[in-house]
């Protein structure tokens, strides 16, 4: 059934249809409430939406620019046939402070934090952006700050490891189950349930238990109202297609959200296919390859076997391998709002690559599968046609992994 | 109406039967299929001849966000020796053809029984000979998922309360709970520090005074002198993280059962029994 809007959502006891929710542990409930309540309070007063988005400004760099990726589309056409080949725009999150849009959620979830009073910060972190950007505003704020971390990913990610610690959290491991990003999550959790009165759990994406698929969401929907209006100067018209990579969804439910009442714009989520959807356990693509179930506080789908044991998943983006997606985005799949398809690490990799040489800019692994299925929609477009892709991240922090899986030497 | 409807039933005759003795009940948590089915099923049965008033059994989950390491292990031992929800229900069905009376109450995470399929599973679980059921992240705000089903095919449904539920939120916890009352006496995960008599004394007093059902506490209960002293103001005590520890202890090192397994939590279990056959003289001297 089509609703009326699809951007109404969630309902006040935090579902989008069916999915979301709050399945967390009694301890966290009454924290959960508060959370909720705070938020609500801080929604509807103007000074708390000036101080972030004077913060956004001066702290973030925000505006993030709209860049026309002029040299990408003219080698996209080369290939395309006659009058097709779409003009693709780059939302540029990756040149935000911190170097990438997580730095949106932190800046947004550190006020609610201190409206709320709590006085030391936790969050998860699996490619160590979110991670970085919970410090960061930890440190600008001067609050105490924990980070979790899978053991896999500090091995894979150690140039960000370094990076919190430098800003003064304290990183902690995590080598229960594979070790990575739903394994930091749990623990995460863990923490939270043991310090509950002073404590605040930034979740980095639009998971987790309501509120804050929605309240993650919001604060990253600056993607997209700033695109909409962007496109607006730049072209005078809607884009004609959205694509965004999805881990836990935050990235794109920032840049769709806006737009999900504009059916004549297409909008594509693209998973992490790892070594293929046909391989048990090979990828992240809840979506594509899971079905509903609950964890971390929501329903949604989610990686998992006959049992309901959760599975790791696999990507050669250490942010992307998170084996469930945020609430809405489940929801959107179920409405056919949005279409969600998958990139392969090959895929990811050669984009990666693709984008460096052609437009001098090193997209993070995480965008880099965006940027796969662009290679492969914009070919099948008109040339007056147009495609935003969300640049969620720089690739710095992915050099590393990046030569070793291209057998180079740093 | 389901609160009566199992008010017959095995826990609140259980519960009834040791305050006839003037004693707590002594709660033990095991996870089921740990640290493999043949094993676990002669520590299920051991239990109640050791001294457990009440099986808590452990239905194992990837992703235990509740639980401290000890507990985490258990469960990812359980499944890697090919544990299944199925294989659970099975593992009560077989127990209770030697045990009628010693109540079960299922303890774990939702995401299993939601592939199972909540009705399906009520069904199972009460024609299995189980009497309750603890779902951790199932507050009660998610109620129409399980709870009411349970307590509709004649489970009870086990809340726990906790330091954080204050007396605002606590009758909306109680509301649907049945059985008993859990009360986790300290913020954080199973197996963490012990917590304080005092406090424990002035949580029990509290719940007591919106509820009639027994209250049981757990969370960092590991020795016979924490049972005693705990067992002076609840109604039971809660025993997991240790017991599941006598378990880990026991194993060879390629992590298999040995002769030791079944005799270490006996022992374990014996000795937190004196614990709460001590508790009320303790409290009487």
């Amino acid at each position: 059934m089509k609703p009326n809007s699809y951007r109404t959502g969630p309902d006040e006891r935090g579902h989008f249809g069916i999915f979301g929710g709050r399945f967390v542990a009694e301890t966290l409930m009454p924290n959960i409430l508060e959370l909720e309540e705070a938020y609500e309070s801080a929604k509807a007063d103007p000074e708390f939406k000036a101080e972030l988005a004077h913060l956004a400004k001066h702290y973030s760099g925000r505006p993030s620019p709209l860049y026309y990726a002029e040299r990408l589309t003219e080698h996209l056409r080369e290939e395309a046939g006659a009058g097709r080949g779409a003009k693709v725009y780059f939302k540029r999150e990756e040149l935000n402070h911190t170097g990438s849009h997580k730095i949106n959620n932190c800046l947004g979830q550190i006020l609610l934090a201190r409206r709320m009073g709590k006085t030391r910060i936790i969050a998860e972190t699996g490619a160590g952006q979110h991670g970085v950007a919970s410090a960061t505003v930890a440190a600008r704020f001067g609050l105490p700050c924990t980070i979790y971390m899978g053991k896999t990913d500090t091995e894979r990610q150690k140039p960000n490891v370094f990076r919190m610690r430098l800003l003064g959290a304290e990183v902690k491991p995590v080598t229960a189950g594979a070790g990575t990003l739903k394994d930091a999550m749990n623990e995460a959790l863990r923490d939270w349930v043991t310090n509950v009165e002073d404590t605040y759990y930034i979740i980095g994406t639009a998971a987790g238990p309501h509120p804050y698929p929605e309240l993650v969401r919001d604060f990253q929907a600056v993607i997209g109202n700033e695109t909409k209006d962007q496109l607006q100067e730049l072209e005078g018209r809607l884009p004609d297609a959205l694509v965004a990579c999805l881990g836990g969804g935050s990235n794109a439910i920032g840049l769709f959200h806006p737009f999900l009442d504009d059916p004549a714009v297409q909008i594509y989520g693209v998973e992490a296919g790892g070594h293929g959807l046909e391989v048990e356990n090979g990828h992240a693509a809840s979506l594509n390859g899971g079905w509903p179930g609950v964890l971390h506080g929501n329903r949604t789908y989610l990686l998992q076997n006959e049992d309901g044991q959760i599975l790791e998943g696999h990507s050669i983006s250490a942010g992307l391998d998170y084996p469930g997606i945020g609430p809405e985005h489940a929801w959107l799949k179920e409405t056919g709002r949005v279409t969600y398809v998958s990139a392969t690490d090959r895929e990811a990799l050669d984009a990666f690559q693709l984008c460096t040489r052609l437009e001098g800019i090193i997209p993070a692994l995480e965008p880099a599968h965006a940027l796969a299925h662009v290679l492969k929609l914009a070919p099948q477009m008109d040339r007056d046609q147009i495609i935003v892709m969300n640049m969620s991240g720089r690739g710095d922090k992915d050099i590393f992994a990046v030569a070793e899986h291209l057998d180079m030497e740093i | 109406m389901s609160a009566e409807m199992s008010s017959g039933g095995r826990i609140a005759r259980r519960f009834a039967a040791v305050a006839q003795e003037l004693r707590p009940a002594l709660v033990t948590f095991v996870t089921a299929g740990d640290p493999d089915l043949e094993t676990s099923a002669r520590i299920l049965a051991a239990l109640p001849k050791a001294g457990a008033d009440i099986i808590e059994l452990g239905m194992p989950f990837s992703d235990p966000m509740a639980d401290g390491p000890a507990i985490q292990a258990a469960g990812l031992r359980a499944l890697n020796a090919g544990q299944t929800l199925k294989k659970t229900l099975a593992l009560v069905r077989d127990f209770r053809e030697t045990d009628a009376d010693t109540p079960i109450v299922l303890m774990g995470y939702f995401n299993p029984v939601y592939q199972y399929g909540p009705e399906k599973f009520v069904a199972d679980a009460c024609a299995a000979g189980v009497d309750g059921l603890i779902v951790v992240d199932l507050p009660p705000e998610e109620d129409d998922e399980l709870c009411i089903p349970a307590l509709k095919g004649g489970l009870n449904f086990i809340r726990l309360a906790t330091p954080t539920t204050d007396d605002r939120r606590l009758p909306a916890v109680l509301q649907n709970t049945s059985g008993f009352v859990y009360y986790v006496s300290i913020n954080g995960i199973t197996g963490s520090s012990a917590p304080k008599t005092s406090e424990v004394a002035a949580a029990v007093e509290r719940i007591k005074a919106h509820t009639d059902l027994p209250v049981a506490v757990g969370f960092g209960v590991r020795t016979r002198e924490q049972a005693a002293a705990i067992g002076r103001t609840a109604d039971g005590v809660v025993v997991g993280s240790a017991i599941v520890q006598a378990v880990a202890g026991s194993l060879d090192e390629q992590g298999h059962a040995t002769d030791g397994t079944v005799a270490a939590v006996e022992a374990l279990v014996q000795e937190l029994a004196e614990g709460v056959r001590f508790a009320r003289q303790m409290a009487a001297e």
